[in-house]
């Protein structure tokens, strides 16, 4: 069995949300940063525990980004994953841009499962994996939540509107993983040791012209400030939910 | 050159959150001056006229029943057809797990700049600039789409229903669905309660609650309310509440008119799925909760003292007794 994990790279989930060129740009300025956690905890975590079941299995990562992600794909190959390709493109988010370079790799290595994260937590887009299946022709399941697999099958519950779906597809196939398909784990010394001489290949992007650019960036606007009822007044509370906020 | 807007429907009926993808595809059309025509898929067993209230022409319906279950793949080529024989321009959806799965796809194959968690009504004086939210809820970006067909996927909550007169012309659309894939083996539907993605109310229990024994008062205030209840993280790991309750930057992102938090600290990872709500209401022992900063109102004190009597506040304001 062969594994594609999709690797994104997002500030850290306590990072300072700020902008600079007349916000236009993302401010990196003190930002640490993270495997998306998505792709972390679920999707690569998963393909490690099958490969755990099974030591056959080949688990490669991708990533579309500059060389400043290489340290983000170490740290993912310290987890697990047997070698990673970097596309040395722009991760900056159109995300059908991103899904064509997946897609190329994916043609090529002619995988049995393409995992990627639910959504990345900068972009929110929920939409590489999609397109990348799309541009594959495979089918896509979307928000999986757990995932067996045998016999070039793969069981996977997903969420759906108002509820849970269980599917069963033959492989190939392009997964989306969030909550629920493994359990979060971190680097031991040794996967750390390991993963600096696994080998990180980097290929050329292909030129793809982008079908959306980020325009500009926005702060919502600031809260007025907590409006403090007694506890002994909780009366007060509700009637000002009624009729000054005007939401119950 | 119409705006073509996904219904999204459940057990046969249009949803409600897709009321509000209509009536924002109706302004879209408005400010564009062209027609908003809806699209609707499987087995309908409600007037589709009526869609014509949120300002929607025509309807055009694939009844197939192949289409009452949302596989991706058979989901995207038929969209795709729909559009290219309508002849749309501008594609929108709600925000949703169908969305999710679906308009990735779709924008993919027709080569559709697609902006998904969309937030207002686009930018169309110069271009088409669509907002977004960004950072999970901490900010927003402003997304230019470069292509001929557009396609936007609207957040639950973010854009009012408007319902007036109007009924839509329903037309059957012939188009070929494919088989699916994917093999259904079972649904589970979670039933009785208000989908906590779709709820204008939600109230919610961190641990402070101390054990999933004390969520009686928390049922009891959502229900007093017509609320959904939901979590933070902790809660949901500790099982103490079910997992589609765990709201946050690794659980669901919600958006709704008011989120009563009960005994919850406001951690950033949890402030990221609530933080897009229009009211929050804190209720902390420690005046120093970081929450109290991200709230709207708030009372510091225990909640086992406080969600009681709001719960009895609401009834007696409702006028239950
Ligand atoms: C990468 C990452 C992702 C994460 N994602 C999420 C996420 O999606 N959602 C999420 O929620 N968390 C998430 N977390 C965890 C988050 O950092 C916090 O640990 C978590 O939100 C805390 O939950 P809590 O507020 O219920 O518990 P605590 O932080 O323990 O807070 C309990 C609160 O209850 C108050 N309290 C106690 N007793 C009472 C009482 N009797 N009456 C009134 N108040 C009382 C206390 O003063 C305290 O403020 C994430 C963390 C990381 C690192
Ligand atoms: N630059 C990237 N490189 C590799 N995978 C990515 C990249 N961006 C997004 N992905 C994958 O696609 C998923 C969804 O991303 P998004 O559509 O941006 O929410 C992520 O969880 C990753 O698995």
């Amino acid at each position: 069995m062969k594994i594609l994990v999709c690797i994104s790279k997002t500030p850290d989930t306590t990072a300072k949300i700020a902008f600079k060129n007349g916000n236009t740009q993302f401010d990196e300025t003190g930002v640490q940063w993270i495997i998306n956690p998505y792709d972390e905890w679920y999707a690569l975590v998963r393909a490690i525990e099958l490969k755990e079941k099974d030591p056959a299995t080949i688990i490669h990562l991708v990533h579309v980004g500059a060389a400043d992600s290489d340290p983000i794909i170490r740290k993912a190959l310290a987890l697990g994953g047997d070698e990673a390709i970097r596309i040395n493109g722009d991760s900056k988010h159109d995300s059908f841009y991103i899904a064509s370079q997946i897609a190329e790799v994916a043609k090529a290595g002619s995988y049995d499962l393409i995992f990627t994260g639910k959504e990345t937590i900068d972009f929110n887009g929920s939409a590489v994996g999609g397109m990348v299946a799309e541009l594959l022709d495979l089918p896509y399941i979307s928000l999986a939540a757990k995932l067996e697999v045998n016999n070039n099958t793969a069981n996977v519950t997903r969420e759906i509107e108002g509820g849970e779906e269980m599917n069963e597809v033959a492989f190939p196939v392009v997964i989306s993983c969030q909550k629920g398909m493994a359990e979060a784990r971190i680097p031991n010394m040794r996967g750390i040791m390991a993963a600096r001489t696994k080998p990180l290949k980097v290929v050329e992007p292909v030129a793809i012209e982008a079908l959306t650019t980020i325009a500009s960036f926005e702060l919502p606007p600031a809260k007025a400030g907590v409006k403090l009822v007694s506890a002994d007044n909780v009366d007060e509370l509700i009637r000002l939910l009624h009729e000054e906020a005007k939401v119950i | 050159m119409p705006v073509l807007i996904f219904a999204d429907q459940a057990d046969g009926q249009i949803k409600k959150t897709s009321f509000e993808a209509l009536t924002y595809g109706a302004k879209v059309a408005e400010q564009l001056g062209t027609t908003a025509e809806a699209l609707v898929f499987g087995t309908i067993d409600s007037d589709l006229t009526t869609l014509g209230k949120y300002g929607i022409k025509q309807v055009h319906h694939v009844a197939d029943a192949t289409l009452n279950l949302v596989d991706a793949q058979v989901y995207a080529k038929a969209i795709a057809e729909a559009v290219k024989t309508t002849n749309a321009t501008v594609l929108i959806f709600t925000h949703n797990n169908t969305a999710r799965a679906v308009a990735p796809r779709v924008a993919a194959r027709l080569k559709a700049g697609y902006v998904p968690a969309a937030t207002a009504l686009p930018e169309t004086e110069n271009g088409f600039v669509v907002k977004k939210t960004v950072f999970s809820g901490k900010a927003f970006a402003n997304v230019s789409i470069n292509s001929d067909i557009k396609i936007i996927s609207l957040n639950p909550n973010a854009y009012k229903t408007e319902a007036g007169e109007g009924i839509a012309e329903v037309v059957t659309l012939d188009i070929p669905v494919e088989s699916s894939k994917i093999k259904v083996t079972a649904t589970e539907k979670v039933t009785g309660e208000v989908p906590l993605g779709e709820a204008t109310l939600v109230v919610s229990g961190g641990r402070g609650l101390k054990g999933p024994e004390n969520w009686g008062m928390v049922e009891d205030l959502a229900q007093a309310l017509g609320a959904a209840t939901a979590c933070s993280r902790p809660v949901a790991d500790s099982d103490w509440r079910p997992h589609h309750e765990h709201v946050g930057q690794t659980g669901v992102a919600i958006a709704p008119n008011l989120y009563i938090a009960l005994g919850i600290s406001g951690a950033i990872q949890h402030l990221a799925g609530v933080n897009r709500s229009k009211v929050i209401v804190v209720i902390n022992k420690d005046s120093e909760a970081p929450f109290f900063k991200a709230a709207d109102y708030g009372i510091v004190g225990d909640v086992f003292d406080i969600v009681p009597k709001m719960t009895a506040a609401v009834k007696k304001m409702k006028g239950i007794a």
